[in-house]
């Protein structure tokens, strides 16, 4: 009996241990050259922000939100930013990165012959790929507070939101990536990101879109991103993100279950 | 650490073990026993289920149908447990093209949560073993077929296993870079690590296997040591003969008698003898002129004809 639980028992309490072994491989391969990458993620969101909600928002003048609030143009404009620079820098990692290392380098056939199981590598890749994008969260709230779009508080309770939405776009990044099939697929997964950069409430409050498309906008993922860390920077938060909490979460977890369940398809035939 | 449940010292049990994809049946019910210590080998062409059976052993594919028992372990439900105790060759190279040499080795240790401190001392030793020491800090694009193989090698000892999967280990090799791959085997070998390896080089399982297996289209067409298998299968020497003309057809009618068995190639015919000097002088005697001649002792080769009626390498 003992022999039939134990290595079970064992596999379980091994998992954190085996995922962190898989982030750790990409700090191995951390090169130079990487921080040209690293450092492009931050100044994109940034020239965003400087570009439409600076420029731009001379033009706009402030808002006045459906709560009553009156914001700055860029004020509204900063945490969408964030959120949007959370997803693309998520899904820059879980998708080419991951899809490069699973088709091409062949690199996850290697570690499923070690006790690594897919599982593990899905949860270790996304923990690598939030360590950086937590990185460019942590750095765009600064500037924000530099620039006095929110206050400290409301940006250190804005950190960790941003990285659950850094979290929820990795877990669905991953898993769409085993669906695909060539590079030439991840075209129209660019296309669908765009969209969703340009309709999540991003630039204008979701409240100007006709009914029946904002029920749309509504559901997206990015739109709750966008709508929690807006309600934190701008607002403060309160109970009414917790919808978007359970559902970024939601997501995270189903997203690192596809992918493990579809790497565990893939290569283990 | 668990210890291993081995009946009579078997690592390795497999019973009527199978792989479909699809409709496609790539190993059609095996039994094999490995047993620990020794050096196992499946020999077969291309296409025979070899690549099957061994990434089922290594618990990377799900068997279809059949038992297997590895370590006493049930790969369905131990895998991990089981991996962490195997080292795998496979027969593509996928070692890590962002990192060093001394860095696949001492990542590849972490994923099976071996110590920094201790994964850096034997990727020292390993790559010793491997004669790469020179080439640690290289990046692995730049190698050779031959040291990328030296590499997977040294990869799938790092932790220590009890078996060592090798998946045609020399496979695109030159001869001299087989050479030093079989010599660190047979070192493996004798310091007691049970290998299973698989090959379409007979004379590669001559010398490293013990024991072995031939398969042929997902079944296991004939079993023993080479030794054995050639005895049973094969006569002592083997005669090649040539004939100048278009086929060989022609001559062979004109050998009758000459042999116990008489095999008649595209290029080539084949005298099955006990003496082959003898059998040669035979020829001659007949008045027939090969354009060459060639006695040679039996091998595997010529185990693998007798079974299936083909050449192991087409
Ligand atoms: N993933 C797979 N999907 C479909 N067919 C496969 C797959 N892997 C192997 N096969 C088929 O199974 C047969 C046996 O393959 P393999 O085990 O690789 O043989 P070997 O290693 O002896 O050359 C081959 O005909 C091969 O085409
Ligand atoms: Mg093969």
């Amino acid at each position: 009996m003992v022999s039939i639980v134990l290595p079970r028992l064992i596999s379980f309490e091994g998992a954190p241990r085996r995922a962190a072994s898989v982030a750790e491989r990409n700090v191995a391969a951390l090169k130079s050259a990487y921080w040209v990458v690293l450092i492009s993620g931050f100044f994109e969101p940034m020239l965003y922000l400087l570009s439409i909600g600076v420029g731009v928002g001379e033009l706009v003048g402030d808002l006045t939100l459906p709560s009553g609030t009156v914001v700055s143009y860029a004020a509204f404009v900063a945490p969408a930013m964030l959120a949007a620079s959370a997803m693309s820098g998520a899904l820059a990692e879980t998708t080419f990165n991951f899809f490069g290392k699973m088709k091409y380098m062949k690199l996850y056939d290697g570690i499923l012959a070690t006790p690594v199981q897919p599982f593990e590598i899905a949860l270790g890749e996304l923990g690598w790929a939030m360590l950086r994008g937590s990185l460019y969260s942590a750095a765009f709230l600064a500037v924000m507070v530099g620039l006095d779009l929110t206050s400290g508080i409301r940006a250190l309770v804005a950190f960790p939101a941003a990285v659950l939405v850094g979290f929820a776009f990795g877990g669905l990044g991953m898993a769409l990536s085993t669906f695909m099939r060539s590079w030439q697929d991840f075209d129209l997964m660019g296309s669908a990101q765009f969209a969703l950069f340009l309709f999540s409430g991003t630039f204008v409050p979701a409240e100007a879109y006709p009914s029946v498309l904002r029920w749309v906008v509504e559901v997206t993922p990015l739109y709750r991103a966008v709508h929690l860390v807006r309600g934190i920077t701008v607002e403060g938060g309160g109970w009414g993100e917790l919808v978007d909490v359970l559902y970024l979460v939601a997501v995270t977890a189903l997203g690192l279950v596809v992918a493990g369940r579809r790497m565990g398809r893939l290569l283990c035939k | 650490m668990v210890e291993p449940v081995t009946r009579d010292g078997i690592l390795i049990q497999a019973r009527g073990l199978v792989k479909r994809f699809g409709d496609f049946t790539a190993v059609d019910g095996i039994d094999v026993d490995v047993r620990a210590g020794e050096a196992f080998g499946f020999l077969g062409p291309n296409g025979a289920g070899k690549s099957s059976t061994m990434r089922m052993v290594g618990c990377v594919s799900p068997p279809t149908d059949g038992e297997l028992q590895i370590m006493g372990m049930d790969p369905r439900r131990d895998g991990p447990a089981i991996r962490a105790r195997l080292g795998v060759c496979p027969q593509l190279d996928n070692l890590d093209p962002e990192l060093t040499v001394r860095e696949n080795l001492t990542t590849y240790a972490r994923y099976f949560g071996i110590p920094r401190r201790v994964a850096r001392e034997r990727a020292a030793e390993l790559l010793d073993f491997v004669q790469l020491a020179e080439r640690a800090g290289s990046k692995v694009e730049p190698l050779s077929g031959g040291m990328k193989r030296r590499l997977t090698i040294a990869r799938a000892m790092v932790n220590e296993p009890d078996i060592v999967l090798l998946d045609e280990p020399t496979t695109g090799l030159d001869p001299q870079a087989r050479h030093l791959v079989w010599e660190r085997l047979f070192r493996l070998k004798q310091q007691g690590v049970t290998l299973v390896l698989t090959t379409h080089y007979m004379d590669e399982a001559e010398q490293l296997c013990d024991r072995l297996v031939v398969m042929d289209g997902g079944r296991i067409v004939a079993e023993g040591s080479p030794r054995t298998l050639i005895e049973r299968y094969s006569t002592r020497e083997v005669v090649e003969l040539r004939f100048a003309g278009e086929t060989q057809e022609a001559f062979a009618g004109k050998l009758d008698g000459l042999a116990e068995r008489i095999e008649v190639l595209p290029d080539r015919i084949l005298l099955y003898v006990t003496d082959g000097d003898g059998a040669v002088a035979e020829v001659h005697a007949r008045a027939l002129t090969p354009a060459s001649v060639l006695v040679r002792r039996s091998s595997l080769e010529d185990v693998f004809l007798h079974l299936t009626g083909r050449t192991l390498v087409d």
